[in-house]
């Protein structure tokens, strides 16, 4: 019986498999060894270094990478910050308010922005922002950062919130703990895992964001994703290669850590 | 009747308490009072009301009618935090992330108590409940029945006026459960606090109480001592819902002073106590299994044929058919002295003195 249910017996299934990691993950590997080519050349390997490294940090392009690097780092803290608090308030109230009405209707529209075409609330943003007379800039990115965030954190702090027994939060106010109390005291400590992976997923987001970004940054700033796309537009040189390296490398341990934070919080509560 | 003239201080003054959901009626019209250190039980089965009326008392659910008074200060409109009430959890819903001590420390802190008043109290509840090697652990390293002792000792820690107890034992195994039910009623003497038990479990119930209030539909059915309520049920429910009982259809002739004349199945008549206002004409009559014997045919109040055995280890059930079809249940205590008739043999039943009890339906 098994046998006959068993996937991996199928046909073509290990190439196919195959196929896929190899278009998913080829480029990736490609860029990373790269990055360590002794070559102005993107394509010819000229024997290992870390020339492009060097470039990165102390080149021509130094200033305005590292500009970007630290417009980019401010941005996704401040945003994560902002979406994972206001995602948090959502949770609480979509999760224990006994009678929310329209809670269908709420858990909707929070989690709708992750099917919108990006594009649409990239286009969407700018001609808000421009209506209301909002300068393009800094603030404008932060603001549409903070947005767009907001179901990302979401979606880790209402299924941690989902495994919690709201007889935690009774407890403490049968123990005459107010509600504020209880809060803080209980329910905040219990969700703990689900907020900081939530905070790291909405960090990662608005970190790699390019799209919205380009749009509604108006001249003058750039973040890291539009700082390599206007390096790119002039020729791909191999400290983009460097840049891109690093980057996933801080994405990768990001969404290690928030994977981990998650599965650490499922394991404190089994008893 | 004893009981009413030991300690007569209502702690717990339920006053017609309704409670609706939508249409549904939770708890329609409850009264009950319950005294100051008094280990009551609200007994029934699920959906009866009783967690709901716990629930009601600790805060937790808002009622929708009525009054609940605690030592006469009416505590219906309070929320849970200021209620001088404290629960132990079906779940225990001890904190995860806090230490034993945490755990029984935080009802103290909450009422502003000091650290070392806290601490010493701490101390004090945990060798109640022999944890306190424990007091550094974390819940999730203790065995549920340690766990249980932990949900007991934090609501016991903040001295309340009332401690109300939600099935605290009904995840706890057989044996575990046995020997916690005589520790409970044990700490319950020795704190002197009011407990208000819920269960579904008519033996808990019977083990541990003082009075027991049996409740169904949102109703109370009878409130009583455990041997008023086994032995003197008051309607087919009560009858039915604690222990085993035979339920006999008979034809009541005339009742007068709390005692009725009732034709058995048979043609015998027989004169019994009445639980409650009975008119004459067809009624119920209660007898418990333990309270039957096997006799010869001849001459017996009834009589039938033994249809079934049933080994229960310290006894053996055994059913008899009556001449009507009626089915009743005997227990016959499992001994070399008693032998059990063969399956199949006529047989007659005599009930002991005072065995037989007319129902209100």
């Amino acid at each position: 019986m098994s046998k006959v249910a068993d996937m991996r017996r199928f046909p073509g299934f290990l190439q196919l498999t195959l196929l896929c990691l190899l278009v998913l993950y080829a480029p990736l590997m490609v860029v990373m060894a790269y990055s360590f080519n002794d070559n102005t050349s993107i394509t010819i390997w000229g024997g290992f270094s870390l020339r492009w490294y060097e470039d990165v940090f102390f080149g021509v392009e130094a200033p305005k990478f590292k500009q970007a690097a630290l417009n980019s780092l401010t941005i996704a803290v401040m945003a994560a910050t902002c979406a994972t608090v206001i995602a948090v308030s959502s949770a609480v109230a979509m999760m224990r308010a006994r009678r929310l009405r329209g809670r269908t209707a709420s858990f909707a529209l929070i989690n709708l922005p992750l099917m919108v075409p990006e594009i649409v609330t990239a286009v969407a943003s700018l001609i808000f922002f421009s209506a209301i007379g909002f300068t393009t800039g800094y603030a404008t990115i932060l603001v549409a950062h903070i947005v767009f965030c907001i179901p990302f954190a979401y979606l880790p702090i209402a299924a941690r919130m989902q495994s919690i027994e709201d007889t935690y939060e009774q407890a403490a106010m049968d123990l005459y703990a107010t509600p504020a109390q209880a809060f803080r005291l209980v329910l905040l400590p219990l969700m703990m895992p689900g907020i900081f992976s939530g905070f790291l997923l909405a960090f990662i987001i608005s970190l790699d964001d390019f799209l919205i970004t380009n749009f509604v940054k108006g001249a003058g700033i750039e973040t890291l994703p539009t700082a390599i796309f206007g390096s790119v537009k002039q020729g791909i040189k191999p400290n983009i290669m460097a840049i891109s390296t690093l980057l996933l490398l801080v994405s990768v341990g990001f969404v290690t850590l928030s994977y981990l934070a998650s599965r650490m919080g499922q394991n404190k509560t089994k008893t | 009747m004893l009981q009413r003239t030991q300690d007569t201080t209502v702690a717990v003054d339920i006053d017609r308490v309704t409670k609706n959901y939508g249409a549904f009626t939770a708890l329609s019209g409850v009264s009950l009072d319950i005294r100051d250190n008094e280990f009551f039980t609200l007994l029934g089965p699920s959906g009866c009301g009783k967690t709901t009326l716990l629930r009601s008392i600790a805060g937790f659910e808002e009622i929708s009618d009525g009054a609940i008074r605690l030592y006469g200060d009416d505590i219906a409109g309070l929320p849970p935090h200021q209620r001088p009430v404290n629960t132990v959890f079906q779940q225990y819903a001890l904190f995860p992330h806090m230490t034993v001590a945490q755990n029984v420390m935080f009802g103290l802190l909450r009422l502003r108590k000091s650290d070392s008043e806290a601490q010493t109290r701490c101390a004090e509840v945990l060798e109640l409940v022999q944890l306190s090697p424990f007091a550094q652990r974390y819940p999730n390293q203790l065995s549920g029945g340690q766990q249980q002792r932990v949900a007991l000792a934090r609501a016991l820690a903040p001295k309340p006026k009332l401690l109300l107890l939600d099935e605290p034992l009904s995840a706890l195994d057989l044996k575990l459960r046995q020997a916690v039910r005589v520790e409970l009623k044990q700490i319950q003497k020795e704190t002197g606090i009011t407990f208000i038990f819920v269960t579904h479990d008519q033996e808990e119930a019977l083990t541990m109480s003082d009075r027991i209030a049996v409740m169904s539909a949102g109703e109370v059915q009878q409130v009583g001592t455990p041997r008023d309520v086994y032995e003197a049920p008051r309607n087919r429910f009560v009858a039915d819902f604690i222990g085993e009982t035979n339920l006999l259809d008979v034809s009541v002739t005339s009742v007068a002073d709390g005692q009725a004349l009732c034709v058995l199945p048979g043609g015998r008549e027989i004169i019994c106590p009445a639980a409650a206002v009975v008119d004459p004409g067809p009624g119920h009559l209660s007898v418990r299994p333990e309270r039957m014997t096997l006799t010869a045919p001849a001459d017996a109040l009834l009589s039938g044929r033994v249809e079934n055995h049933v080994y229960l280890g310290t006894d053996m059930q055994v059913m008899v058919r009556l001449e009507d079809n009626e089915v009743l249940t005997l227990r016959v205590q499992n001994s070399d002295a008693v032998s059990v008739p063969d399956i199949g043999t006529q047989v007659g039943i005599a009930l002991e003195a005072g065995a037989a009890r007319l129902l209100a339906d």
